[in-house]
């Protein structure tokens, strides 16, 4: 589940997603911003989420849906 | 009811027509294994086994973490439990788990002291805040749950905390990968690749699954449109005879995967050889504490006897764990064993694929 | 929990009105129809966002007896105080009481007090007892194929708002417990809709638990459109991160309503105008087969069986 960064204090920030939030340590990634979106395990934020890519990824689908052969390369 | 960067990827109509363009390129029988327990919940709890076509067969694989865990490395875990002093510390899954005498939540019935915790963390502040005990916190998941693992021992050594220790149970997927494709009763055509595991490792571990064995690998993600259309992905290389590595998954899996994590498992832990259950010995499948920070080990510290494990004759985790069986194929499965009353680790974990398969039955459309 | 109700005080107590096991017994005597109903609580917390054990205990059984379609009009209840429980925790939770009965309409007219020493219970448990009047006949068996299916709003509150004040599960939440006393929405029901079958709590079980019991008694298939059913963010994400389904997760004020197809929308627009029942929704249909099972159909369009609620539910890791 994506979680959204609401505030970091040093290793630890809080993240929020539709009103439950979530105590996570972000020391296993790098350049984390109030605001990204992060995947937490077992209390670790382990990947910030690009949304850039997640925009395509959802393009993509829409056009396969369409009907327009395509796929990732 | 939206919930970010979740609902987008729940869109019922997009889902149907992938559906539709799976059915049109299905053109032969293949198998495709779900590496992932998450996976596994995830394509029950969607139904999306139903949805496919009858040739495409999505079968389940060893990547639930507490399923895997060897037996006698749960009986192990408990004996040390019974030492004066100590508390074990472990993920809420492992709870149930049935040990050869007796599950660790039976264990709190034996004088034995069991906190579930959230997080490796927690289980390092146990260790302060009981001084006097032993804090021993049950080491099991993937490379996903390994980074936080190290990241609390370096946190503990810096604080010289002598009384937490770890019973390093970690395991590495893709060796378990290679070892799957070597059984001669599992036929796998292709696999969906973890894809929390995969934020992690990235893309190059698999790459000698795609060229020295010919499977196609596809990472996926957890939403039921990532799923769709990794299965998609597949069947589009296995049509075109292809076998490369993809990832589906981009807007959380990186090529190059979480270096930072990495060279944290990599300052504490080593592979080593370990035991899986169902899968028997893999070589470098597991990760063993370096000698630098070898006093953590449990079992290092902790000299038990360990009663004769014991498993349920009947019981068919293991060929299931393997994808060899699915879980329908067990005797025991909702008749001696159901998620009230376990008897292998496949219906205890959340994440493993009797309990997924119990608790979401498909019907057929009509 | 269902094995020693079945193989130890099933046989030791049966009786006619005991042997249907459902939420409250309801018979004749003299001529009157009555219900009657009872409930431990032993809810931990004992206090938590949207009330407290003392509130719980209430609704708890004057919901029981209000979807049995009876008025609730007397309350038993009995403390159970371990030493040392602070005299203010109490006092609050006795107030609560107080006002949740107010609200409801009942009455509390007898009740008994131990205290045990420390160790012997958790803080404070709570037994309720209750007599309601039967106003209508709301047994399962007036379910039939064809009827459509309700719920009076979001699902899951309740067990979300507890666990989140539960140790070690490391979430906090804006949600608060909907636990309310539902007779009130359910005399509006009762009033304005002509073909009112079924009425049911989503208790312990949740959801799926509670539509599986009436599918079972009814001999019918319910089915449910996932995309219908109400359930509020924070709900759904706790739900993600403890890995845990929100059609099992407990409500304290939630009714399930059947209905005939053609009295739906009323039913829903009843529902919709009480202050208990605003985001109500028609989330199913009573179908054939398959008998005695509960179908969900899913946000993509596939259909599978959902199970009544089993095991244990514990926070995933992986």
């Amino acid at each position: 589940m994506p979680m959204r960064v609401v505030s970091i204090e040093g290793v630890e920030a809080e993240v929020e997603q539709g009103g439950t939030r979530l105590r996570a340590r972000i020391d296993l990634v790098e350049n984390v911003k109030v605001g990204d979106y992060v995947l937490v395990h077992a209390g670790f934020a382990i990947q910030t989420l690009d949304e850039d890519e997640a925009l395509e990824t959802l393009r993509l689908l829409e056009m396969l849906g369409m009907g327009i052969q395509s796929t990732p390369d | 009811m939206a919930l970010r960067w979740v609902s987008e990827f729940r869109n019922g109509r997009v889902a149907q027509r992938l559906i539709e363009r799976i059915a049109e390129i299905a053109d032969r029988e293949c198998t495709l294994m779900e590496v992932c327990g998450t996976h596994t919940m995830a394509i029950a709890r969607f139904g999306i086994r139903q949805m496919l076509p009858n040739s495409v067969r999505l079968i389940s694989g060893p990547g639930c973490p507490v399923c895997v865990t060897a037996q006698s490395d749960i009986d192990r875990f408990i004996a040390i439990g019974q030492v004066d002093g100590v508390v074990l510390a472990t993920f809420g899954d492992m709870v149930k788990v049935p040990g050869s005498q007796f599950s660790l939540r039976d264990a709190r019935t034996h004088g034995i002291d069991v906190r579930v915790v959230y997080s490796p963390f927690e289980a390092v502040e146990l260790a302060r805040q009981m001084p006097d005990r032993e804090v021993v916190f049950m080491a099991i998941g993937f490379e996903t749950t390994a980074p936080g693992i190290a990241l609390s021992i370096i946190q503990a050594e810096n604080e010289r905390l002598r009384n937490f220790f770890i019973y390093p149970a970690n395991k590495l997927v893709p060796p378990a990968m290679k070892a799957l494709l070597s059984f001669d009763d599992v036929r796998i055509d292709g696999f969906l690749c973890p894809g929390h595991v995969s934020t992690i490792i990235g893309m190059r571990p698999y790459e000698p699954i795609a060229t020295d064995y010919g499977k196609p690998c596809v990472i996926a993600g957890f939403e039921p449109l990532d799923i769709l259309q990794a299965v998609l992905m597949l069947l589009v290389q296995i049509r075109s005879g292809q076998a490369k590595v993809e990832n589906q998954y981009r807007r959380a899996v990186r090529p190059e995967g979480n270096e930072a994590a990495r060279r944290l498992i990599d300052e504490v832990f080593e592979p080593q050889a370990v035991e899986w259950r169902g899968l028997g010995i893999i070589e470098e499948s597991g990760l063993k504490l370096r000698r630098k920070y070898e006093h953590f080990d449990a079992r290092l510290t902790f000299d038990v006897q360990v009663p004769q494990t014991k498993e349920h004759p009947a019981c068919q985790c293991g060929e299931i764990l393997r994808g060899a069986a699915l879980p329908t194929d067990c005797k025991l499965f909702a008749t001696a064993c159901t998620p009230d009353h376990p008897i292998g680790p496949c219906m205890v974990s959340s994440e493993g694929a009797c309990a997924a398969y119990y608790r979401y039955r498909e019907v057929s459309l009509s | 929990m269902q094995e020693l109700i079945k193989s130890l005080f099933l046989p030791a107590f049966a009786n006619e009105l005991l042997s249907p096991l459902s939420d409250s017994a309801v018979g004749e005597f003299d001529g009157c129809k009555i219900a009657i109903t009872t409930d431990a609580f032993v809810v931990s917390p004992i206090e938590f966002p949207g009330g407290d054990i003392g509130k719980l205990s209430i609704c708890g059984t004057v919901n029981d007896l209000s979807v049995a379609g009876a008025r609730p009009i007397w309350l038993c209840a009995s403390f159970i105080v371990e030493e040392g429980l602070q005299m203010d925790t109490l006092e609050r939770i006795v107030n609560s009481m107080h006002r949740a009965a107010y609200e409801a309409g009942v009455k509390i007219v007898a009740g008994d007090t131990k205290v045990v020493s420390r160790g012997n219970c958790d803080k404070l448990f709570i037994v309720t007892s209750g007599i309601g009047l039967v106003q209508a006949d709301l047994s399962a068996k007036r379910i039939s194929v064809g009827d459509a299916v309700l719920v009076s709003g979001y699902i899951g509150d309740h067990g979300i708002a507890v666990m989140s004040k539960r140790e070690g599960l490391g979430f906090e939440t804006e949600v608060e417990s909907d636990c309310a006393p539902l007779w009130s929405l359910v005399e509006a029901l009762l009033n304005g809709c002509k073909t009112l079958r079924c009425l049911k709590d989503p208790t312990r079980g949740g959801l799926a638990t509670a539509l599986h019991e009436l599918a079972e008694a009814a001999n019918v298939c319910i089915e449910i459109d996932e995309d219908a059913i109400p359930i509020r963010p924070p709900v759904m994400t706790a739900c993600e991160l403890l890995g845990i389904d929100p059609l099992y997760v407990a409500n304290e004020g939630k009714l399930v309503a059947v209905v005939s197809a053609d009295e739906a929308e009323v039913a829903l627009n009843i529902m919709r105008s009480h202050a208990l029942g605003r985001h109500a929704s028609i989330i199913g249909r009573v179908i054939a087969e398959p008998k005695g099972q509960l179908v969900l159909r899913t946000a993509i369009g596939s259909r599978r069986l959902v199970e009544p609620f089993s095991g244990e539910q514990l926070p995933r890791i992986c």
